[in-house]
């Protein structure tokens, strides 16, 4: 690992002075992903900024603005203590197996809100320095354009790059319309929806998100919504634990009767960013909820994948996953 | 043989065992050793190395960390020296680390507690898991710097003198292992766990999250959902679930070996 200086940061002011001030200092909070990064020669920051001490770990209700009765997760709260909120269990239970879907036990113990959603791709062009890859070397090629694609994107890449994005909680946060909070050099509070947030790769891959260096996520909220009774999150991976997803599937239904009143389906392991099935979901609205509906409306969404040299089976593996997800959804979630 | 009788052990060994260890004999016996670890620790004692080992192991365990850091080490060297106090299994160490050290690396090469293990370095495998403030984290991603004012809890801190921890007794007793390089991990890990399902956790395998009660009873499933941080290469899995369940349930599963 290439040298660093160390600083403990006092508070938000300071920390986001510091990274203000320096382009090549990060953020270390958790560092499930980053040190693992820096180990590998990835990343090469000349100093990290420890905000793992500045408290922003809050879980409470909002009382006041936009999101009135919904709830908001301090973005340096661990991914664990999210997870098992009673407030999150009992109204965003979405949120929750997500969330126990991704790593394990002792890197959600370490991992923060925030840095979950700025985790970088696992794609392993990205991973290996001897390989090109635009997303760390802009410029250089995409190795897995033209190589072992299996993991890689099925919607939304670009020939610059065809990573997939790998955060589970994204998905669901993406399908529970996530607002994130952000704080930034003049101490400025601004939200930026999560639809807003991610990017696809387009010409600048090395862009995962919209987010401004020197700017911190102090929380991430989400509104009030009818989706608690019925809402799935199903993972289909490798092996069935402690592996990042083929395709993922967050699966949330407002049902009046057996008419969908309101539908929210978001994909991971197919794009850049979380993929939000907006076709799918405006086919459902005010239809049964029966499951030859649920797979027209899969069927709609997946038309649009345009599958790469090694996943095509992500294609029909999207397809079902969205149907069983919407059943599961339909049965209230349960296991 | 009959199951209640000590394994295939003679006589002259049980004696011998008994000489050298006195106080673990019965508790050895009781928790199942088999005979190939027994040979092993003969051969050992067979060199008057088993006698020097359980010096050199007992002075580890107990001595009080208070010592200077090995010499070879200069903080001045350090390009980019960080003070770091914290504790480990209760006890304080004032140590100056580079920015870059892990607890992993401080633990081992300046603490010598090589319990924990350096398996792949990049929190895939879970052998490096030890216990901060409560929490059962990866030590190989975590830098020591972040630990100011932290309390680790390693393997090495589990056993109150000669009385195990009850996990490490269950790993013994349902032979959790094969080559243990694993183990150290696996059985933070699974004392962890204990806390969290005593806290109500819920995992991806839980039925219905939005049921949150008190402390749940972990069926196999839940147990294998919940320790999948935690790879072994030799495959003991079975056995290793069979141990957290016996400590977890407070019941006793019956031994693998046993029943075959």
């Amino acid at each position: 690992m290439r040298p660093f200086a160390y600083t403990r940061a006092k508070d938000a002011a300071s920390a986001i002075k510091l990274l203000t001030e320096n382009p090549n200092a990060k953020f270390l909070a958790g560092g499930t992903n980053l040190l693992d990064l820096m180990k590998e020669d990835v990343e090469r920051p000349n100093a990290l900024i420890d905000i793992s001490g500045l408290g922003l770990s809050e879980i409470k209700t909002i009382t006041t603005g936009a999101n009135q009765g919904g709830i908001s997760l301090g973005g340096l709260g661990k991914n664990t203590e999210a997870a098992n909120h009673p407030l999150v269990r009992q109204q965003y239970p979405l949120l929750t197996q997500a969330i126990l879907a991704g790593a394990s036990g002792q890197i959600r113990n370490m991992a923060t809100n925030g840095g979950n959603l700025l985790q970088r791709t696992r794609c392993p062009y990205f991973y290996e320095v001897s390989m090109p890859c635009n997303k760390r070397v802009p410029g250089s090629g995409c190795g897995a354009r033209e190589g072992i694609n299996r993991m890689h994107a099925i919607f939304g890449w670009s020939e610059q790059c065809v990573a997939v994005f790998p955060s589970d909680l994204a998905v669901a946060l993406a399908a529970l319309d996530a607002v994130i909070t952000v704080r930034s050099a003049n101490g400025q509070q601004r939200s930026i929806p999560i639809a807003e947030f991610y990017r696809l790769p387009g010409d600048e891959p090395q862009k995962d998100t919209n987010l401004p260096h020197g700017e911190l996520i102090t929380a991430i909220e989400l509104p009030k919504n009818r989706f608690a009774e019925k809402s799935y999150y199903l993972k289909v991976r490798d092996r069935s634990s402690y592996a990042f997803a083929l395709v993922s599937v967050a699966a949330a239904l407002e049902t009046e009767g057996n008419t969908i009143k309101q539908a929210r389906i978001a994909l991971g392991g197919v794009a850049h960013k979380p993929w939000r099935a907006l076709k799918a979901e405006q086919m459902l609205v005010g239809k049964e909820a029966t499951e030859a509906n649920f797979k027209l409306a899969a069927s709609a969404e997946m038309a649009d994948a345009k599958p790469l040299a090694h996943n095509a089976f992500k294609v029909e593996l999207g397809n079902r996953s969205i149907v069983l997800a919407l059943q599961m959804a339909l049965n209230g979630g349960k296991v | 043989m009959d199951e209640n009788e000590l394994p295939e052990l003679t006589e002259d060994e049980k004696q011998l065992f008994a000489d050298l260890m006195p106080e673990d004999l019965t508790e050895i016996m009781d928790t199942g050793v088999n005979r190939r670890h027994f040979l092993k620790l003969l051969t050992l004692a067979g060199g008057g190395l088993l006698a020097a080992q359980s010096a050199a192991a007992e002075h580890v365990l107990t001595r009080p960390f208070q010592e200077p850091a090995p010499s070879g080490i200069d903080p001045a060297s350090l390009e980019n020296a960080v003070n770091v106090t914290f504790k480990v299994n209760g006890m304080a160490h004032k140590v100056t680390v580079d920015s870059r050290m892990t607890v992993l690396d401080t633990l081992r090469e300046r603490l010598n507690l090589t319990g924990s293990k350096k398996g792949c370095d990049h929190g895939q495998c879970g052998a490096c898991t030890v216990i901060v403030n409560g929490s059962r984290v990866l030590s190989c991603l975590t830098l020591a710097a972040s630990c100011e004012g932290k309390s680790v809890q390693t393997i090495e801190g589990l056993a109150q003198g000669n009385r195990l921890h009850p996990m490490q007794e269950a790993f013994l007793k349902h032979d959790g292992f094969q080559c243990g390089f694993c183990t150290p991990g696996q059985i933070c890990s699974a004392v962890a766990l204990l806390d969290e399902a005593k806290k109500g956790y819920a995992s991806y395998v839980t039925a219905n999250v939005r049921q949150s009660a008190g402390p749940v009873l972990l069926s196999r499933e839940e147990i294998r959902e919940r320790m999948s941080g935690n790879i072994c290469r030799c495959g003991a899995y079975p056995n290793i679930v069979d141990a957290i369940q016996e400590v977890q349930s407070g019941k006793p599963v019956e031994q693998v070996f046993r029943s075959v």
